[in-house]
């Protein structure tokens, strides 16, 4: 079953029991063209659900990244640091950004599934 | 996940003739100048900056203003408005100048041809799109009215640059007797291309060897297609267009000059001939030439962070003591050095090459240091 949940922001949200992996979704790595530069938070900090959590620089420009789900960062991908591209080639898998161990799980139920994800961004057409 | 909102503009978008090419191409237009106009095509703005420094790129930049001056005063009548030598080029070359105002600030940067023996005496003048109708009305309202002033605002601009532009070029070339290839950098002419005639010259912003066209607007796409139909050419954005007049060091006018910065400020003294700067006689010449001997307080230099972080336009900068030196005008990533690159100005005491800086970028201040421009070779055709 695909428990994937999606934000009007663009972020995806994949829950592995207690903790989220986190990334931007493949609509948001086209829309913002070759991924150049990723700045990740430090592990052991705590976001907010809503409040800036990690930066992505395209050729064109800075957009920040928000955190989905409040909670502890518990993983940071450092991969798509070295390889910013990777953003690119696949941002729902080997692409994702951190992983967020669920301070509120209920933040989740208000998320988009897939299916109302992809309306939504049909819409912004 | 949020991107600043594009700059939203009221009045409808202009189109330059090539607008369904670029649509039928894939590309994702964004408004520029009053213009809707290709940011990037699907291969993105890296792989087409790449293609570009290898191979060769078509860039559609007529939204560019194309202004001709008529009559056999129009170099003499026009250097009454800008501080480089129009009188001193010979016929059929180029010069890269400034309109100034009477402070010696930059109105606009342009491109001067003076045209070809053949062609009637006078000058072909290209300028920014967002500054054509401003410079029209500043030339209509400042020059000598012996000189007809001839906007060609409607006319198609294409750029072909990168290191194969010359020999793909070649093969649909006609009426220059010793060869497109041979061309001069910095010199125009008249030219069959494709069929359709242009006026050619061999000039860009890339850094690289290439030619411009203007050519008729009924022209444009069936010229574009012949050269998108060779191998070697791709279709290249304003994004990869900015990123490799960035890398080479061009100034971007309203970003890294404007009416608020001189010419020696700009480190484009350079581009101020040494006849004009014996007799002055150009907007703001006391201001500038007083600056050209004493040095200026600040000057446009290159920068080099030294982590991955891209500083962008507006970031300021600091000496290593914390203190406010100056703030970056353009900066990004440069693909061909996978690395990111800025210009901005800088209080004349930390301008010198090497010189340790800091940017603050998202509230952190990170190391960087002053680097040369441009920060790729150009490599420019020298015969």
């Amino acid at each position: 079953m695909n428990t994937t949940r999606f934000t009007r922001d663009h972020e995806w949200v994949r829950p592995e029991g207690d903790v989220a992996v986190i990334g931007i979704t493949d609509y948001a790595q086209s829309q913002l063209g070759d991924v150049v530069y990723v700045e990740l938070p430090e592990i052991g900090r705590t976001v907010e659900q809503g409040k800036e959590a990690a930066v992505v620089e395209s050729a064109k420009a800075a957009s920040e990244v928000y955190a989905p789900v409040s909670g502890e960062i518990v993983a940071v991908n450092d991969a798509i640091v070295g390889d910013p591209a990777k953003v690119n080639a696949d941002a729902m898998g080997e692409g994702w950004f951190i992983k967020i161990r669920l301070a509120n799980p209920t933040e989740l139920d208000a998320m988009m599934d897939e299916a109302a994800y992809q309306e939504f961004v049909a819409e912004q057409h | 996940m949020s991107t600043a909102a594009d700059s939203g503009e009221a009045a409808p978008l202009r189109r330059t003739p090539l607008d369904a090419l670029h649509r039928a191409r894939g590309a994702r237009m964004v408004a520029f100048a009053g213009y809707d106009m290709p940011v990037q095509y699907p291969g993105g703005i890296i792989a087409e900056h790449l293609h570009t420094r290898v191979k060769a790129g078509l860039f559609d930049v007529s939204h560019m203003g194309q202004i001709g001056l008529r009559g056999a005063r129009a170099a003499e009548a026009l250097e009454a408005l800008v501080p480089g030598d129009l009188q001193g080029l010979a016929p059929g070359r180029m010069r890269y100048t400034l309109l100034l105002n009477a402070a010696g600030g930059i109105l606009d940067d342009l491109m001067v041809t003076r045209l070809p023996t053949g062609s009637g005496d006078g000058l072909m003048l290209v300028v920014n799109a967002a500054r054509k109708e401003a410079d029209l009305a500043h030339l209509v309202a400042s020059l000598d009215p012996d000189v007809t002033i001839e906007p060609r605002f409607e006319r198609a601009l294409l750029a072909l640059q990168g290191p194969l532009a010359a020999a793909v070029l070649a093969r649909f070339a006609s009426g220059i007797a010793s060869g497109i290839e041979r061309m001069p950098f910095m010199s125009g002419a008249a030219a069959s291309i494709a069929g359709a005639p242009c006026f050619v010259t061999r000039s860009g912003y890339t850094g690289e060897d290439g030619f411009e066209l203007s050519l008729a607007a009924e022209d444009a796409v069936a010229v574009a297609d012949a050269l998108l139909n060779e191998p070697e050419i791709a279709l290249i954005g304003l994004g990869a267009r900015d990123t490799l007049r960035l890398e080479a060091g061009l100034c971007l006018y309203g970003h890294d000059i404007d009416e608020t910065t001189t010419p020696i400020e700009a480190a484009l003294a350079w581009t101020i001939g040494k006849r004009r700067r014996a007799e002055g006689g150009f907007p703001g010449a006391s201001a500038v030439l007083r600056q050209l001997a004493d040095g200026p307080g600040r000057r446009r230099v290159g920068i080099r962070p030294e982590g991955r972080a891209p500083a962008r336009e507006g970031t300021l900068i600091l000496d290593t003591a914390g203190n406010p030196i100056g703030r970056v005008t353009s900066g990004g990533f440069g693909p061909s050095l996978n690395a990111p690159i800025a210009m901005g100005y800088i209080e004349r005491a930390h301008a010198a090459e090497g010189s340790a800086l800091a940017l603050v970028v998202r509230d952190i201040a990170r190391p960087a240091h002053v680097a040369p421009l441009p920060f790729v070779p150009t490599r420019y055709f020298r015969g």
